[in-house]
């Protein structure tokens, strides 16, 4: 399914030069917090003066130009799926994502729902999952730690996934908006649908 | 070629000061969180990181919007005393300062535009609103300062406050300094005055559409305007310094008393902000000069 073979080479080019520069980067991460879920309150602690993930040089910024983390919390449904990708595309390389919340894994309490997706892994590259709901704040502060350890390690490459896989991710997303048009329409749809199939039997 | 040399030389110095400075300002910030704060060296690490990163241009006057804003506040430091040190020697520093300090701001405000995004647009509206506020005080007391040493060379004045500390301008014009010092709040873009930036609002403004060493150059042309506003008001009103070890540890008492006042006063809007300026300010300079004149 990935392409292997060629992050391998990439990863064997890997210079000196990359492992000083992977300092710097690792301790100087901005974080753009997408939280259209749940999960927005478990942040004010990590920011502020409990936890202070400013310590460790990770900050919030305003927008994805800026943001090398996109931190995604809770379900995200297939409408705010379109933004969480423009927005993905949008970030400049070398950029991270952190998926936040049980919904992000395998859709958590929502695994059923018509509007929910269950694995945000298909649809755009994770680096970190954080399982449970919701995670305490220093589950948060700890994966960040974490990715840390993955970028000065150099193994925090799943930016480099999508671009090897684009049509693999392409293809998930394009079936998962084919799939769910406009709300409306498509409950319009169906009831016409069924009342059709409903005559015939 | 002593000139270049020396050119680079005070560049360097203002950048690295700048950065050092902006990253105490973080972590008294912190402090008065009651944070830890990152540590002092954060901001070259910032800047460092955002060299490395990919970048994302929209046309060539923005690349050369980013140069401009860093070039100019660079050149206005080069007319800037630094304890006796100057770079180019003139008779008439304080004209060259009022004229070179706007170029930076008119640099990044090109730069930002030519990207085209409305929220960039809105901060730089507001960032030129606002240097019209502010600019009117600052230069008023400016004019007081001319009249009063009967010179407009900073090193004039720099050395008409030499001796005892009782010398100093801020004992001579203390209601000057206080309506630059409020100017001065609004010239760094600190609370209260930070209708440009506004992360919260407008999406930070200027920065929105900057990605890796445009926003390297944003934040290196940051550190010099710290570096260039601080050290004016040294200049004015502390004195200058011996060495120049006593002027940073002055430029950097300035930045912390803005620093300060950042962490605890809320947000104008960019109306109330230029009234505020044009009224209290201006009103404390005028005062000041109507003194100087009896």
């Amino acid at each position: 399914m990935f392409n292997i073979n060629s992050l391998e080479q990439q990863d064997n080019q890997d210079k000196l030069w990359d492992k000083v520069i992977n300092y710097f980067r690792k301790r100087s991460l901005w974080m753009l917090h997408y939280c259209t879920g749940c999960g927005a309150m478990e942040l004010p602690p990590v920011m502020t003066s409990r936890w202070d993930m400013e310590r460790f040089g990770i900050g919030p910024m305003a927008t994805p130009r800026q943001a090398d983390i996109l931190l995604i919390t809770g379900y995200s449904s297939v409408r705010t799926m379109k933004r969480i990708i423009r927005t993905y595309e949008q970030m400049p390389e070398p950029k991270w994502v952190l998926a936040f919340g049980s919904c992000t894994v395998n859709g958590g309490m929502y695994w059923d729902s018509y509007n929910v997706i269950n694995n945000l892994g298909e649809y755009i590259p994770v680096d970190i999952t954080i399982a449970g709901c919701m995670p305490r704040p220093e589950a948060i502060l700890d994966s960040m730690l974490k990715l840390m350890d993955m970028i000065q390690a150099g193994e925090a490459k799943a930016f480099r996934k999508y671009k090897e896989n684009y049509a693999y991710y392409k293809a998930n997303q394009d079936r998962l908006f084919m799939e769910r048009g406009p709300v409306l329409e498509s409950a319009a749809l169906r009831y016409v649908h069924e009342e059709t199939e409903g005559g015939e039997a | 070629m002593m000139t270049v040399f020396n050119i680079i030389l005070y560049s360097l110095f203002a950048i690295l000061v700048g950065l050092i400075f902006l990253g105490i300002g973080r972590k008294v910030a912190a402090r008065v969180h009651l944070r830890y704060g990152p540590p002092f060296y954060q901001s070259i690490i910032d800047v460092i990181k955002l060299m490395s990163r990919e970048s994302i241009t929209h046309n060539f006057v923005m690349d050369l919007g980013m140069v401009m804003a860093l070039t100019g506040l660079i050149g206005t430091m080069l007319y800037i005393p630094i304890a006796g040190h100057i770079a180019f020697e003139s008779n008439t520093n304080i004209i060259v300062i009022m004229y070179l300090m706007a170029i930076g701001h008119l640099g990044m405000a090109m730069a930002v535009s030519a990207s085209g995004n409305p929220y960039a647009n809105i901060g730089v509206s507001r960032a030129l609103t606002m240097m019209l506020g502010y600019e009117v005080p600052f230069f008023t007391v400016m004019l007081g300062l001319i009249i009063y040493n009967q010179s407009s060379s900073v090193m004039v004045i720099n050395l008409a406050q030499a001796g005892s500390i009782w010398n100093w301008n801020i004992w001579q014009m203390p209601i000057g300094f206080i309506a630059a010092e409020m100017a001065l709040q609004a010239m760094m873009g600190e609370k209260p005055f930070d209708a440009m930036i506004a992360p919260a609002e407008i999406a930070s403004g200027p920065m929105v559409e900057l990605s890796g060493r445009y926003l390297g150059l944003g934040f290196l042309t940051k550190a010099v305007g710290v570096f260039v506003e601080t050290a004016l008001i040294v200049n004015f009103f502390f004195g200058g310094g011996t060495s120049v070890i006593t002027f940073v540890i002055k430029q950097l008492e300035v930045f912390l008393i803005a620093v300060i006042f950042d962490n605890i006063f809320p947000r104008y809007k960019i109306e109330q902000a230029v009234k505020f300026l044009w009224i209290f300010p201006m009103g404390l300079a005028v005062i000041q000069l109507i003194l100087l004149a009896i």
